[in-house]
């Protein structure tokens, strides 16, 4: 078997579709998730830690593997560990990165030992790290719906005054928004989302899910309404475009198909954009006088 | 003087055992211009922030149009010091506007009609409609200051804060953002509390000085605090205030111990 029929093909695809039928749809739950959370990931500077976390929750994912537990259950401790450390310790951005260039490596090598020590079924440890190749069970697509839905009923919640914290905290302040609670409630969030996205794609490849939606969609927009929308859209195309063209590999998990389109996307995002800045941004009212 | 909008009585401001100021009185009326100078750490911010609600005072009391402070006041708009934003942000300035209107509410803010009139008003009220739809980080200086005046100004306050709106803008964006918060009181009998270090950009617009010192300060017009005796006083070393053409050089301010290990040089004609 070639290495490229080892990456595509389709023969048994009819079949393999009902099959995977959970895996689509936690893909799409999922980018509706990370396509949302990831304007205020890119909109507060946020990158760096959502790696942070990522790793963290990889920590406790496979400690709770090790331990026997649940793998769901492990990854969800880990990143909210991560992300109300990170949120408590970092307020000022360099800070922020300092904590989390220490808690990123630590969070790491301790799934490396867990793993190590761990002597289950190979796929379960290497899945946490670059993406799972087993099929979604239904509970564990059920967990997977209901906490993506209470984030996103957390996100829409708090949407207008986060976004005003997120770009002028001081002002925000003033005007009457509690800048304070919102930081570490937007790091729970954060850590719900990236608790799921580590079962999925795994904890090194989340920021493709996490990260590259909005910073497409703020590449042709500048709409505080198009970014989400169209962030959404790209992540949501990310991942189940990601699982459809898995399910034509019987070897390859589904991370690389999944980080390939978002990335895919953003590329073209990056040259549409380049296209619209050489025109000018946006067309100012007034023509520019012209030297006579 | 018209009626009073705010009212300080007998505030004192202290960070532990350091005081910046005690005992202020400060009445300012609808439609008056008073500009706040003083070194740096005088405390000018914080009697923004005390007046915001978000810094305590130690003693003494604070009243916005009668009614003791409170953070998220209406009646209050602030434009905070602060200097360009970031190229990377996607708000367009219309969509910055609309955060002072109702950023502070909760929920994603469904389409309004009558939130993209006051937001298109507040833009044109400070001539920056034409850039409306502009990402605030392609925008000059002098246009997001602006644009922040609208911000400030869009929930019709009675009471405008500035914190040093003209740090960092050229002459002319200095003179046109000036003009803008001069015209706004006159029109609508905005109070406004204008922290600046330079008195020249305001000379023609303020009505009064407060002057913040070491542990005291100097409330008055112009010519009653901007003298060679009173500065000389307030700063506790010799300082010579020279009027020529219209314009004030202030010559001879120590450096203040913050800026002390900074190495600065400072010839302090401002």
């Amino acid at each position: 078997m070639s290495v490229w029929q080892e990456i595509f093909d389709f023969s048994d695809y009819g079949a393999l579709l009902t099959l995977e039928h959970n895996t689509i749809v936690a893909g799409a739950v999922l980018g509706i998730v990370g396509g949302l959370i990831s304007a205020f990931v890119m909109m507060r500077d946020l990158p760096f830690a959502v790696h942070g976390i990522s790793e963290l929750s990889f920590a406790g994912a496979s400690g709770f593997l090790l331990a026997g537990a649940s793998v769901v259950a492990g990854a969800l401790t880990g990143s909210i560990v991560a992300a109300v450390l990170i949120g408590a310790l970092g307020t000022r951005a360099r800070d922020r990165n300092s904590i989390i260039g220490v808690l990123m490596p630590f969070g790491l090598g301790l799934g490396v030992l867990f793993l190590s020590l761990y002597h289950g079924r190979a796929a379960n440890k290497f899945g946490l790290l670059t993406g799972q190749i087993a099929a979604v069970d239904t509970p564990r697509l059920t967990v997977l719906i209901i906490t993506a839905g209470a984030v996103v009923l957390g996100l829409l919640a708090v949407w207008r005054p986060l976004m005003f914290a997120s770009i002028d905290p001081e002002l925000a302040a003033a005007r009457g928004v509690p800048v304070r609670l919102l930081s570490p409630l937007f790091m729970l969030l954060l850590g719900l989302t990236v608790a799921m996205s580590v079962q999925i794609v795994g904890a090194l490849l989340v920021l493709s899910i996490v990260c590259t939606p909005a910073a497409a969609a703020m590449r042709v927009t500048a709409s505080p309404t198009l970014i989400p929308l169209l962030s959404v859209a790209f992540a949501v195309t990310a991942t189940v475009g990601g699982t459809l063209l898995e399910l034509g590999s019987y070897s390859v998990p589904i991370s690389p198909y999944v980080t390939t389109v978002s990335f895919a996307i953003y590329v073209g995002c990056r040259v549409v954009g380049a296209l619209r800045s050489r025109r000018g941004w946006a067309v100012r009212g007034v023509p520019v006088p012209t030297p006579a | 003087m018209s009626h009073s909008v705010l009212r300080l009585t007998e505030a004192t401001l202290a960070y532990g055992t350091r005081t910046l100021w005690s005992g202020l009185d400060l009445e300012v009326g609808a439609g008056e211009f008073v500009a706040v100078l003083g070194a740096n750490g005088s405390g000018k911010t914080s009697l923004l922030r005390a007046i915001l609600g978000l810094q305590p005072l130690r003693a003494g009391h604070v009243a916005v149009n009668g009614r003791p402070v409170r953070r998220g006041n209406d009646e209050i708009g602030y434009v905070p010091q602060q200097g360009r934003v970031d190229v990377q942000t996607t708000l367009r300035a219309r969509d910055v506007v609309a955060l002072g209107l109702e950023g502070h509410r909760w929920g994603i803010g469904l389409p309004s009609v009558a939130r993209r009139r006051k937001v298109a008003a507040a833009l044109t009220a400070v001539g920056a409609a034409d850039y409306a739809n502009m990402p605030l980080g392609l925008l000059s200086g002098g246009e997001q200051q602006r644009v922040r005046i609208a911000q400030a100004l869009v929930s019709d306050p009675s009471l405008l804060l500035c914190d040093e709106p003209l740090l960092s803008l050229d002459l002319t964006s200095q003179r046109v953002v000036t003009a803008l918060v001069d015209r706004r009181r006159r029109e609508h009998e905005t109070a406004v509390l204008f922290v600046t270090h330079e008195i020249n950009p305001v000379l023609p617009f303020v009505d009064r000085v407060l002057y913040l010192g070491r542990d005291r300060f100097r409330m008055g017009t112009v010519e009653e605090v901007m003298n060679s005796a009173t500065l000389s006083e307030l700063h506790d070393a010799p300082i010579e205030v020279v009027r020529v053409g219209g314009r004030i050089l202030v010559a001879g301010i120590p450096d203040t111990p913050e800026l002390a290990h900074h190495d600065h040089h400072e010839v302090a004609v401002r």
